[in-house]
């Protein structure tokens, strides 16, 4: 017995100096915070690194996760760049004076709607809230036309949506620029009053609707795709609403990122960020996470409906930070989370 | 019930090292307890938050869903303990592992898995009313009643069948004897392993979320993830200190003064109890079980991965399993190497000093590994900036999430190890140190593996801490397992989480003949 006692102890003395010797912590490198999934980037970043010579160290996890670690963290962070899921956690960072002003040639590579109008961040992909469906439960033609036609009663119980879920609150809160507080509430309560199904998140409701749970659901254009590389035979299709002269439009949130105020490496950042919205990398995006291209003059996947061509719900991301509080206050108030 | 009670060494006469250690486990948990404090009182709203409806609701579901889950878990392991050691249940040794399986499970794989099966459209059938309460009780109930049954069998192994065999020769039937003799014996172990079971409701947030039942801990993570608002989840935190504290204290008040003693050498083994016809039937129920917890997550991944498109990286698995083994075997060393002289103190020098490290060493263990997380980024980046961000730090984080598994197993251990031992060899003229090292580590030795096995186990699925406080470019099987179900590729998760319950069954098969060899020495 005394010998396990010894392995133990020599486990330990081993994780001790595998913690000492191998993980000095790193100010080599470019220091990476990633909100984006490892699948998602990290063959780019790979990429990235080859074709420039730059060393990167990226951290993965959680947006908002990541956002709270950089808080936490403050002026002591190493991190060089925040690589965000969603406009809403970088508009924070920018309130508080962490992120710096980007290149203006870097800017004008992208459309004034998706990015910060101090120019603090910038849209590196765009992702539109869309209408999915079952398509062996529903024809193209039985499906809303409208986002806001989801709470009438003959889809009562057959809706999907994730409540909680970053981009639908800035869905919510694009919703409440457009037509009002009001209006906004009355949607949520009829999401509500009409049982629709709450999920965890975009990639649960997409499997309900596959699986038959809900015939359709509120979730971002590209989970899809990645559904349909994982399971080639899921019944399901993607319908843009508000595309009827009059209606609300598509809303289209963007990816992004900033660079950090007190970075060391501000050069390396630049080259970053300005790899990320190069013609490569954006035909990257486009090809593997099906995700629009910010880069003017890069264009979406043929089956998408063009970027310029959607009527696309008008509203400045980069001043989304309140309407957010805003939003989340009123899903918590309507009792939807 | 107190006529047992032994005599205790009070006062402030605690060694000095013992204190220390005290200090150092207790200073760790306070840490980031008065950081969710700090970041509390930085919301505007603090006040209005707490009472308002929605978070009443939180408290309220987690309460329930705790109580709930507890209760189960205690019926759930004291009876399957029973079947085991007490009776002539067919398969036992196989069984006794099996059985033990469910707790290297992540709650968020356990709750997916019976999603998969039960769930609407499952590859089962479909029960209604799975998602939410009932779906949240049954994930937790089927990972977590283990931390019952665990203590309850090494109770069981060492308490004295005299009891029971001169409660029967006095005419009690074997039910009333059960009930007289054996259960005060395995009350302590049961109270502790319930108590365990009880905070880890608390701090759960995998089962929760997939289940969408809304928890505090599931509250704190959303106004984090969507909602990025830290001072809010803070607030929602203290709370979560709040309701934990009075768990404490509940657990304290069930726990009673009753310690039950008798050295283990003396007991003989207790007699078995013949099952007769129910011989096959409890099989069947155990085993029902153990595929419930075990078994059916195993089959939905391997069903996942035979079935997507994705493939988990090699190279990348290889890696994990290292760095995975190794921050546990860590961290489980850590834990049990701490939670002794800890031990000695709350057991053998009873004051209001140990019992405050005992509550505050417990308490931990309630906190959701986010929040723990945050505490160490924090304090860790401003203070221990060359800590920051290595394998260390994980391990400590690991060490103030599990450290109440330790100490409760090594606990019990201590109190069935009577002290005239030591104060025989101390009257011999032996040092303590020499003592401790040849007559109460010895004797504590199942404590020590049981406890170091448990905060294994648990820290093998350990997410969220691991995903903030990991270096940058490392990964563990449980981050490899988050990166594949976080974007929807089920056939790159599943090898992960597959090798997770592997290896964990590895080191559980060991540990169960440890344990089996103690009682016949």
């Amino acid at each position: 017995m005394l010998k396990i006692f010894r392995a133990v102890v020599a486990g330990v003395i081993l994780a001790g100096s595998l913690g000492w010797a191998g993980c000095s912590r790193g100010g080599d490198g470019l220091v990476i915070y990633s909100g984006r999934n490892k699948n998602l980037v990290g063959p780019l970043l790979d990429k990235f690194e080859r074709d420039t010579g730059i060393d990167i160290q990226v951290k993965y996890s959680d947006t908002g996760e990541a956002l709270a670690t950089l808080l936490e963290e403050g002026q002591s962070t190493n991190a060089d760049v925040f690589l965000s899921q969603d406009a809403g956690a970088l508009g924070i960072l920018a309130e508080r004076g962490r992120l710096v002003r980007l290149p203006q040639d870097l800017l004008d590579l992208v459309d004034e709607r998706f990015r910060h109008g101090d120019g603090r961040w910038v849209g590196v992909t765009g992702r539109a809230r869309v209408i999915a469906y079952n398509t062996d439960i529903l024809d193209v033609s039985e499906v809303p036309d409208s986002a806001l036609d989801v709470v009438d009663p003959k889809w009562k119980g057959k809706v999907g949506f994730p409540p909680t879920n970053a981009s639908f609150i800035a869905f919510v809160a694009s919703l409440r620029e457009q037509f009002g507080h009001e209006r906004a509430r009355a949607f949520l309560q009829g999401l509500k009053d009409n049982d629709a199904k709450r999920y965890d998140n975009n990639l649960l409701t997409l499997d309900a609707i596959a699986n038959g749970e809900v015939q359709l659901g509120l979730v971002n254009h590209y989970y899809l795709h990645a559904e349909l590389k994982e399971r080639g035979d899921a019944p399901v299709a993607n319908h843009y609403p508000g595309q009827e002269p009059g209606q609300e439009g598509t809303f289209v949130n963007v990816s992004g990122l900033g660079i950090l105020k007190g970075t060391d490496r501000s050069e390396d950042a630049d080259r970053f960020v300005r790899y990320l919205l190069g013609p490569e990398a954006q035909a990257f995006f486009r090809d593997e996470t099906a995700e629009y291209p910010m880069r003017k003059g890069v264009d979406a996947l043929s089956e998408l409906p063009a970027l310029d061509q959607l009527r696309t719900v008008d509203i400045q991301l980069s001043s989304i930070g309140d309407d957010l509080k805003a939003a989340v206050q009123l899903i918590k108030d309507v009792g939807l989370s | 019930m107190a006529s047992r009670r032994p005599a205790l060494h009070r006062g402030p006469r605690a060694p000095l090292v013992l204190r220390l250690a005290g200090l150092g486990v207790a200073a760790a948990t306070v840490l980031p307890i008065a950081h969710l404090a700090v970041r509390a009182g930085e919301a505007e709203d603090a006040g209005s938050l707490v009472v308002s409806p929605r978070v009443l609701r939180f408290v309220w579901a987690t309460v329930g869903l705790g109580l709930t889950v507890t209760l189960l878990s205690l019926v759930i392991g004291v009876g399957v303990a029973w079947l085991l050691d007490r009776t002539d249940i067919p398969g036992r040794r196989m069984l006794a592992v099996g059985a033990v399986l469910p707790l290297v499970v992540p709650t968020y794989v356990g709750a997916l898995a019976l999603l998969a099966a039960f769930g609407p459209g499952g590859l089962a059938f479909e029960l209604r009313g799975i998602v939410g309460f009932w779906g949240a009780t049954a994930a937790l109930t089927l990972s977590t009643f283990p931390y019952v049954l665990l203590p309850v069998r090494s109770a069981l192994a060492t308490a004295d069948p005299a009891l029971e065999e001169a409660a029967q020769a006095l005419g009690d039937g074997r039910r009333t004897a059960f009930r007289r003799a054996v259960l005060p014996q395995v009350r302590p172990a049961a109270a502790a392993g319930a108590l365990l079971v009880f905070l880890y409701v608390l701090s759960d947030f995998g089962a929760v979320s997939i289940m969408r039942y809304d928890t505090l801990t599931r509250g704190i993570f959303l106004e984090y993830r969507s909602a990025f608002n830290r001072s809010s989840a803070a607030v929602l935190g203290v709370l979560l200190v709040v309701l934990t504290l009075l768990a404490l204290a509940g657990e304290r008040r069930a726990r009673g003064r009753m310690v039950a003693r008798s050295a283990a050498s003396s007991a003989g083994r207790a007699s078995s109890v013949t099952l007769g016809p129910w011989r096959w039937p409890a099989f069947t129920a155990v085993i029902a079980l153990v595929s419930a917890g075990t078994g059916l997550p195993v089959g939905v991944l391997t069903y996942w991965a035979l079935r997507g498109a994705s493939r988990a990286d090699g190279d990348a698995l290889v890696g994990a399993v290292g760095t995975s083994t190794g921050l546990s075997l860590g961290a489980a060393a850590a834990a049990v190497m701490i939670a002794v002289p800890v031990s000695v103190l709350v057991v053998r020098h009873r004051s209001r000093f140990s019992r405050i490290i005992e509550t505050l060493a417990t308490a931990g263990y309630a906190l959701p590994g986010l929040v723990v997380a945050l505490a160490l980024v924090f304090f860790a980046s401003q203070y221990l900036s060359p800590l920051y961000q290595t394998f260390m730090i994980v391990v400590v984080a690991y060490v103030v999430r599990f450290f109440p598994e330790a100490l409760g197993a090594v606990q019990s251990s201590l109190v069935r190890i009577d002290p005239v031992l030591e104060e025989a060899g101390r009257s011999l003229g032996r040092s303590r140190l020499d003592l401790a090292r040849t007559v109460t580590v010895p004797l504590l030795r199942g404590g020590l593996v049981a406890g170091a096995a448990l905060v294994f186990l648990t820290a093998m699925k350990e997410l969220p801490a691991t995903l903030l406080l990991l270096p940058a470019g490392s990964d563990t099987l449980a981050t490899l397992v988050w990166t594949g179900a976080a974007d929807g590729r089920y056939a790159q998760a599943a090898p992960p989480a597959l090798l997770v319950v592997a290896i964990s069954a590895l080191v559980l098969w060991p540990l169960d003949r440890v344990r089996d060899r103690r009682p016949r020495q």
